[in-house]
């Protein structure tokens, strides 16, 4: 008893030749099938390389247009004659000319006489399947497909909705359960003859002939009829990428075949000769009973295919320009915006970098030039100060420092005074942790010494641009960890939501805060205010800031406040 | 509507470069040219005194796999003309026109592509550009191939501007491997942004940004090519390998399915000092050249280009981890 091999060649027609020798001069059957596209001469080369061989012949030629009854009509043809001219054969396994034997012969051999019942074919009912390619699994049966999915998308795919919409449906014929699985499999002389001298076969090659890809569906749904024992699975390693194209294994694959411990891989790059040599040529002997392991390969490709399609979190790949919010994530970690902050307290910054254990910036999107902690100009990565070379492509700006000190938490300081182009981005950012106080910009315009009607004509734009911020924050969209104190909230007591912010960068620390920053001086603000609304400015982002009367503890606790635990 | 004047402009754009190509090949003197075996691998450039670095450039793309190179020696005075005529498979044409009337030598450049280049993957190099892409070490064959299988006629690329540590300068011998100069390059800093007119994503940044267009980065040098086609005869570049028409051919880097490379850019090599006077009397970049013009004295000034975020380039896979090149779907054999 011996596995018999139908091959199915289109291209490549030497690695082909080279692996029926393979076979054949091993003592298995090889009937080639050559697509009938390819041109006589080549045809005629592969025919005369492999004359020596008394135990391979080659079978009627059909096209073999992808998704198209010609590869089923070939595979019959060749079966059939398979099973007519080699008698000794049990096993008919179909595999292709960029099909590449991992394992020896005998090997095989012995795994099929341990299973001389077992058909080996993938075969998965249409409501089971999550792989196929264009979305089409159960209508792949009762829609008309007179369009090439590979030349004529369009075309295709308008036909595809029309009949949707028309409800128009094909007759399954009866007895027929679709099934789909991979075009590789192997199958007893029993099954595969059953299928073949079927009575019925030819009402049913006529119904698979306008079914879609019934490469994928004639054996599967076939073998379930006639099959005593269905192994569901194939025994060629194929992978295929989410375009389902299949993957194709170079050199650098061959340990990676090695381990598979699969009988068949496909497919093979044709000029990937250290395969050739290696699987053809050595002596390869792997453990004679080990059972075939593709879920090793498997992992690993989807792997790379998830990481390669989706980026990882946070890295812009500057390679390409996906659609917008494509990426996996818009930013590598974790970062903190504090609005306001540094307006309140003095020398918040330092403050913030001691007790967090963190970078904290000052502006990173002030007008005039990106603030790094500790005033550098260049930080890590070549990323620039200039205020110009930011504003080009603020969120490629932020995302890019963000992943380069990944490991580090970054804090920045931002403000209505500052370039406002980020604010979408980091709203929407779930891995923002934003915390606002309103109307802290008046603080600054309180202490400084200007010109009221210049004071009151900042604030009012300020006030303008800060509204309109703090509207991204809070719509809909917003995705960050926002949190919005009024000015007048915050300096009523102000340690608490330290202590909450603090917790969230370092969740670790576990620390009360003992010290708190130094508050900056308010005596008097509360008049300031109300000079502004008497000047016709109306200031509201601050809360409900008491005239006259300075905040109470804020104002009384000036100087070094310290919480008793 | 506007999209179908959008088309046509674009159509009689494209023809109008065509036409120029066409006019240009008359103005070709062919030296040697050497039989194009069906299927090759092509490589072609425009080319002027790159002695120095032509016999690197040779030998890193024949061992990706490069078949047959074409050349256009626009009157170079260092006998490199001469000695790439001996080199067995170097096709060569010369021309004594203007450098800058022909479009910085593009029309050379597309009447050789429509003449030759039709039906085979083109790779369009400037001298002081090294082709990279992930999983060099499988060849240009298999990448092609890989393309085929996937219905992409296109790779972009990005280019890489390598520069030494310490100001320009040093000395660099004919064939030498001009990494051993120029080891670093800038992992990070670029800015992406697509552009609608040519539906391309122009990518700037890089030292040349960092250094000279602080202030400016709209007018730093663009880092996007598109430098290997599968060339059809009614295909032209357009703006250096920057642009290509029909604009299908910019999509590249807006594809995550497919691989993109990089081009090592050994600009910054010793000779670049001596060259940058000619350069700018030539005004070699694309658009605006009168804008260059502090650019180059800055260039000619020696200026140091390494800081302390500067990577030393090692492989592609380096690259490919930095997320300056991707892979696509291109499978890896080595577990990540």
């Amino acid at each position: 008893m011996t596995v018999g091999f139908v091959m199915l060649c289109h291209t490549a027609l030497e690695r082909a030749a080279e692996v029926a020798r393979h076979w054949a001069e091993r003592g298995c059957p090889v009937v080639i099938h050559v697509d009938r596209r390819v041109a006589r001469l080549a045809y005629d080369g592969l025919v005369q390389s492999l004359a020596d061989l008394g135990n391979v012949r080659f079978s009627a030629r059909f096209a073999c247009e992808w998704g198209t009854w010609g590869i089923v009509a070939a595979t019959q043809e060749a079966s059939a004659l398979m099973l007519r001219d080699f008698p000794d054969v049990r096993h008919v396994y179909l595999a292709s000319g960029s099909c590449l034997p991992l394992r020896p012969v005998e090997e095989m051999k012995a795994y099929l006489d341990d299973r001389p019942r077992t058909d080996f074919i993938e075969s998965v009912t249409t409501s089971d399947v999550g792989w196929t390619v264009g979305g089409l699994n159960l209508e792949r049966f009762t829609l008309r497909f007179p369009f090439s999915w590979r030349s004529q998308r369009k075309a295709f795919d308008w036909y595809v909705s029309l009949q949707r919409k028309l409800g128009f449906r094909r007759q399954i014929p009866a007895g027929i359960e679709p099934h789909l699985g991979s075009q590789w499999w192997c199958l007893t002389r029993q099954t595969l003859s059953a299928i073949l001298e079927n009575p019925d076969r030819a009402a049913i090659d006529r119904y698979f002939r306008r079914v879609w890809i019934p490469d994928e569906s004639y054996f599967q749904t076939m073998v379930r009829q006639f099959s005593t024992n269905v192994e569901s699975r194939s025994l060629t390693l194929a992978k295929f990428d989410y375009q389902g194209k299949p993957h194709i294994f170079y050199d650098d694959h061959l340990q990676l075949l090695r381990r598979s411990d699969c009988f068949v891989a496909r497919k093979i790059w044709p000029q990937a000769d250290k395969l050739y040599d290696t699987f053809l040529r050595g002596n390869s002997q792997g453990q004679a009973s080990a059972e075939p392991n593709p879920g090793k390969i498997d992992r690993l490709f989807s792997k790379a295919v998830d990481r390669r399609t989706k980026g990882r979190a946070g890295l812009y790949m500057h390679s390409r320009y996906p659609n917008e919010n494509w990426e996996n994530g818009r930013t590598a970690a974790p970062y903190s915006v504090f609005e306001g902050f540094s307006e309140v307290f003095e020398n918040f910054e330092a403050w913030l970098g001691k007790v967090a254990g963190t970078r904290a910036h000052g502006h990173l999107f002030a007008l005039d030039r990106a603030h790094f902690a500790g005033n550098e100009s260049v930080f890590s990565g070549a990323l620039s100060d200039s205020a110009k070379l930011r504003d080009y492509a603020p969120k490629n700006f932020l995302s890019n420092l963000i992943w380069n000190t990944r490991g580090e938490r970054q804090c920045f300081q931002f403000g209505p005074g500052d370039r406002q182009d980020i604010s979408w981005f980091i709203a929407c950012d779930p891995n923002a942790q934003i915390s606002v106080i309103t109307g802290a910009w008046a603080i600054p315009l309180f202490h400084s010494n200007k010109n009221f009607g210049d004071i009151r004509r900042e604030a009012a734009w300020l006030q303008r641009e800060e509204t309109y911020h703090v509207g991204i924050l809070r719509s809909h969209f917003a995705k960050a960890r926002i949190r919005i104190w009024t000015l007048a909230e915050f300096v009523e007591n102000p340690m608490e939501p330290l202590q909450s912010i603090i917790d969230e960068i370092s969740p670790r620390s576990q620390r009360r805060l003992t010290e708190a920053p130094r508050l900056a001086d308010l005596k008097g603000f509360g008049q300031f205010l109300q000079n502004l609304r008497n000047q016709g400015m109306q200031p509201v982002m601050m809360g409900d800031f008491p005239t006259g009367e300075d905040p109470a503890p804020a104002a009384s606790r000036r100087g070094r406040p310290y919480l008793v635990k | 509507m506007a999209s179908v004047w959008e088309a046509l402009r674009l159509r009689m754009l494209r023809r109008r470069l065509l036409w120029r190509a066409f006019r240009a090949r008359a103005r070709l003197t062919e030296v040697v040219r050497r039989p194009i075996p069906k299927g090759a691998i092509l490589c072609f450039g425009c080319i002027r005194n790159e002695g120095a670095r032509l016999p690197w450039f040779l030998q890193h793309h024949r061992k990706l796999g490069v078949d047959r190179f074409l050349f256009v020696d626009n009157g170079s005075t260092d006998g490199s003309a001469a000695w790439l005529a001996r080199e067995p498979d170097v096709s060569l044409w010369t021309t004594g026109d203007s450098y800058k009337a022909s479009r910085f030598g593009l029309d050379w450049v597309n009447a050789l592509l429509m003449r030759y280049g039709s039906g085979h993957w083109c790779l369009t190099l400037d001298a002081d550009e090294l082709f990279t892409f992930p999983e060099e070490h499988r060849g240009l064959r298999a990448l092609t191939d890989w393309l085929d299988a996937h219905g992409a006629a296109e790779m972009a690329a990005l280019m890489l501007d390598l520069y030494p540590k310490g100001p320009l300068g040093g000395t660099h011998t004919p064939g030498q491997n001009p990494l051993e100069l120029l080891p670093y390059f800038d992992p990070d800093g670029y800015s992406r942004t697509r552009m609608p007119r040519y539906a391309h994503v122009s990518i700037r940044g890089g030292p040349r940004a960092r250094v000279f267009f602080r202030d400016t980065p709209e007018r730093a040098p663009h880092l996007h090519k598109t430098p290997l086609i599968r060339w059809h005869w009614r295909y032209a570049y357009l703006s250096s390998t920057h642009l290509a028409l029909p604009e299908r051919l910019n999509a590249g880097f807006q594809r995550p399915d497919l691989p993109t490379g990089a081009l090592l850019h050994t600009k910054f090599l010793p000779e670049l000092l001596q060259r940058s006077d000619e350069e700018k009397a030539r005004a070699a970049p694309f658009t605006h050249p009168d804008r260059y013009g502090d650019y180059y004295d800055g260039l000619i000034a020696a200026p140091d280009f390494w800081h302390p975020g500067s990577a030393r380039y090692e492989n592609p896979g380096q690259l490919e981890n930095l997320g300056l090149i991707q892979r696509g779907l291109w499978a890896s054999g080595q577990e990540m």
